[in-house]
């Protein structure tokens, strides 16, 4: 899979926040073997830099994908984007333009247009979106070369909420790589959206709110692999009605 | 003699354990008085180990198990358990912090009321962790240093610490490799008119907080925990936080007053458990982050005992210390 020109070969993204302790986190990030860890910023943390925290994530080897999480506004997260290109030395920046602070559902109109301020100054965005085409269309047109539909609400855990609306990305950007941010629970729901053709799953609070979060890490990253198989293998149709599986003409002839 | 950097609850426990067993001691204090310990003087004060296992590993509760007892031996600890709800929408984060937990059992909304009657009707179950207690850390602190003081320990404020200590309890001014801050925000009100007597935890899933009484309708709302080194006053998203959720736990307690607010922060090493490490002829007693009066009691027994080389067999441990 390539984001930017890169190549990456593990399709996790992982997030960095509410682990147990740094501890944790770096050993999750180690059993699933990601290569793409997202960072929230906050701005204290630029203030105060240096922290431990951020050095330690420096250290995992992976790439920093920083985050505009919890900014509302268009002017606060091209803020804050600069403010992660100048900690981080990155151009990649996951925008999040939140709308509702309770449903933490995206702000549309102002992801776009941050979208287009930040491509123009240069800054590759992962857009956390909507399954919605017509937004799609208009982050592609704005400069963004990937796309990152919710697949339920942030930290829910609810899994897919509209596999068809994902599905319908799949078969309208074939070729623009489609990550499915936020709302994953479980394994299983990793799992069906890489059967649905989606290329990445970018996921936090199902590791980091587990039980055993680094297990967990490591079934996800299993999850992810077995669906992306599953898809490239061309899964058989669904079908109404039974179908043996055993052939039924030709019966042996026992003599 | 032995020597202390840092008069925290970390330097004062050890030099309690070490002046109990007959050593001199002589604790360097960089602040000019016991406010001046930030993290020790904005703690919680929570004594609390099985809560704390929601997100701590398990050595944090062996840590912790006997933190009650100890405090008692100088300072007023209120024996009654935590009470932790959480709002009917969110009753899956009560499910999940019962599994994550020990030592507690689930109350009816009948027996909240009898618990704490300000809370009555307000939850439909509740976890209970009965033998959990909490103390005032400021006047816990102050006992402590009485205590010390009586055993002949000399606290010297406002004086850096030579560059040679037998003993480093200054958090992240040790300079300690490992350590990062973690800050830490809280708030302090005064509702006298809704009667709390144990600790509250109340989980919410963006920001779980804890109501700690201290007596007299003061109330203590704590904590963030930010990764940041950041010394700033609390921001207005962490003050909005911390009082909206304390007004979604109690309706009431938004007719308290906002008394004093305060901004920290704690030092944690990567898997945020408190521990002794020993560097050059220096043992550091660090990494407290949010266990600093649960754990520094055992962490000063661990450091005693290394100094006088105690076994765990008590007899052994009189004929050493005679």
């Amino acid at each position: 899979m390539q984001l930017y020109g890169i190549e990456i070969a593990s399709r996790l993204l992982l997030g960095t926040a509410q682990y147990p302790s740094p501890a944790v986190l770096n050993a999750a990030i180690r059993a699933c073997g990601t290569e793409i860890i997202t960072v929230s910023l906050r701005r204290e943390a630029a203030a105060g830099s240096g922290a431990g925290f951020w050095q330690g994530l420096q250290e995992s080897g992976c790439r920093i994908l920083p985050n505009t999480a919890g900014c509302h506004s268009v002017q606060e997260a091209v803020t804050t984007a600069h403010m992660a290109r100048e900690l981080f030395d990155t151009p990649w920046i996951k925008l999040e333009v939140i709308g509702h602070s309770d449903s933490l559902q995206p702000d549309v109109f102002g992801l776009v247009e941050a979208a287009r301020i930040l491509c123009n100054e240069g800054f590759q965005v992962f857009p956390y979106t909507t399954e919605d085409l017509v937004v799609g269309e208009k982050l592609l047109e704005a400069g963004c070369e990937l796309l990152m539909p919710w697949g339920a609400p942030i930290g829910s855990g609810q899994g897919l909420r509209n596999p068809d609306g994902l599905r319908a990305m799949r078969a309208h950007f074939p070729d623009v790589p489609l990550i499915v941010d936020a709302g994953i629970g479980r394994p299983s729901d990793a799992a069906l959206a890489m059967e649905l053709g989606m290329d990445a799953v970018l996921l936090n609070t199902a590791v980091a709110k587990a039980g055993d979060p680094v297990s967990m890490a490591a079934a996800m990253a299993q999850a992810i692999k077995a669906g992306r198989t599953g898809f490239r293998a061309e899964p058989m149709p669904r079908r109404d009605m039974a179908v043996p599986s055993t052939p039924v003409l030709g019966l042996a002839e026992l003599t | 003699m032995i020597t202390i950097a840092g008069a925290g609850v970390a330097g004062l426990a050890s030099a309690y354990e070490l002046a109990s067993r007959g050593a001199r001691v002589t604790i360097y204090e960089q602040g000019e008085d016991p406010s001046d310990n930030s993290c020790s003087w904005l703690a919680g004060g929570m004594l609390a180990p099985w809560c704390e296992a929601e997100t701590a590993e398990p050595e944090v509760v062996r840590l912790g198990v006997g933190a009650k007892a100890w405090w008692q031996q100088f300072t007023k600890v209120e024996t009654r358990g935590t009470l932790v709800v959480a709002p009917p929408r969110d009753r899956a984060e009560l499910t999940r912090f019962a599994r994550r937990t020990q030592n507690h059992r689930i109350v009816s909304a009948a027996e909240i009321a009898e618990l704490e009657p300000a809370l009555a009707g307000r939850y439909g179950q509740a976890l209970f962790f009965e033998e959990e207690a909490h103390l005032d850390p400021r006047q816990a602190m102050l006992d402590l240093i009485k205590a010390v003081q009586a055993l002949g320990v000399e606290i010297l404020y406002g004086t850096p610490a030579p560059d040679r200590v037998d003993v480093d309890c200054r958090g992240m001014a040790s300079g300690l490799q490992g350590l990062r801050p973690v800050r830490g925000e809280m708030a302090l009100i005064d509702a006298p008119d809704v009667e709390v007597t144990r600790t509250i935890r109340f989980l919410h899933p963006r920001i779980p907080v804890y109501l700690v009484p201290r007596g007299q309708g003061l109330y203590m709302i704590g904590a963030t925990m930010i990764e940041s080194s950041s010394w700033r006053p609390i921001t207005v998203r962490s003050a909005l936080e911390l009082l909206g959720a304390a007004f979604a736990l109690h309706p009431g307690l938004g007719e308290a007053s906002l008394v004093e607010t305060g901004a920290g922060l704690r030092p944690a090493f990567a898997d945020n458990i408190p521990r002794l490490v020993l560097q050059g002829e220096t043992t550091h007693v660090n990494g407290l982050y949010r266990h600093g009066y649960l754990a520094a009691p055992a962490l000063a027994r661990q450091l005693a005992q290394q100094f006088f080389q105690e076994t765990s067999d008590a007899d052994h441990r009189e004929r050493r210390t005679a």
